[in-house]
């Protein structure tokens, strides 16, 4: 990779960093939120399941959520993995790829379960 | 904007908040997964049950709270990170920001879970 590349790779990575930081911040609040309002009413877990299954907005917010997460993740492992971990190659953003693959996918189930 | 790497030293007041800050974010990336886990358990209405009553025993709320605390703790220090990359303030007023965020939400959130 030239040093240009590199360098336009890396700024890439800073903005999708705080973009998605910026997203998290909203996320998170309205997350605890919901889940406070559902845990202390007290309701049961088909309950719950009758409200979010269909709701379409709901569905959307935790797509932006998962995907938010699914970016902002790997992103802060790669600097860690840089900065303590001194690991350098292609194995190191392979690996990293990887996980925010898995974390895409199994936090869309997630939604999916709750929401589709 | 700043988008230089900063190499703190120990000595610095900023580097516990970095430290605070990387772990706690470490420490959420651990837990994502199995959070997504049980909630992919709602395909199952039954299952999703025993999963909130078991959350009812007390060392999982302690262990909820934790979570609380590294969320606000994690949240509290990116604030204070965009702060410092993208507004003109001083470098205490943006600590402070931070802090008070934390604390705010930490505060509301435990007052609203009555932990």
């Amino acid at each position: 990779m030239t040093t240009r590349t590199h360098a336009r790779s890396e700024t890439w990575l800073w903005l999708a960093q705080r973009a998605s930081a910026v997203v998290l911040a909203f996320c998170v609040l309205v997350h605890l939120a919901t889940i406070i309002y559902a845990t202390r009413g007290g309701l049961t877990g088909a309950e719950i399941l009758s409200r979010t299954r269909g709701n379409a907005a709901w569905f959307a917010f935790y797509i932006v959520f998962v995907v938010a997460v699914a970016v902002h993740v790997p992103i802060g492992l790669r600097t860690i993995a840089i900065e303590w971990l001194h690991w350098r190659g292609p194995t190191r953003d392979t690996s990293l790829v990887a996980i925010g693959v898995a974390l895409m996918g199994v936090g869309l189930f997630a939604t999916w379960s709750v929401f589709g | 904007m700043n988008m230089r790497r900063r190499h703190l030293s120990p000595r610095q007041p900023g580097y516990i908040a970095f430290i605070v800050h990387r772990l706690s974010g470490v420490a959420l990336a651990l837990f994502l997964p199995f959070h997504f886990w049980a909630l992919g358990r709602a395909l199952d209405a039954e299952a999703l049950e025993g999963f909130l009553r078991w959350t009812d025993n007390g060392w999982v709320k302690l262990g909820e709270w934790g979570l609380v605390l590294l969320l606000a703790t994690h949240a509290g220090g990116g604030l204070r990170l965009l702060a410092l990359e993208f507004l003109p303030w001083r470098d205490w007023h943006k600590s402070l920001l931070a802090v008070a965020a934390a604390f705010s939400i930490v505060a509301g959130l435990a007052f609203a879970l009555a932990l």
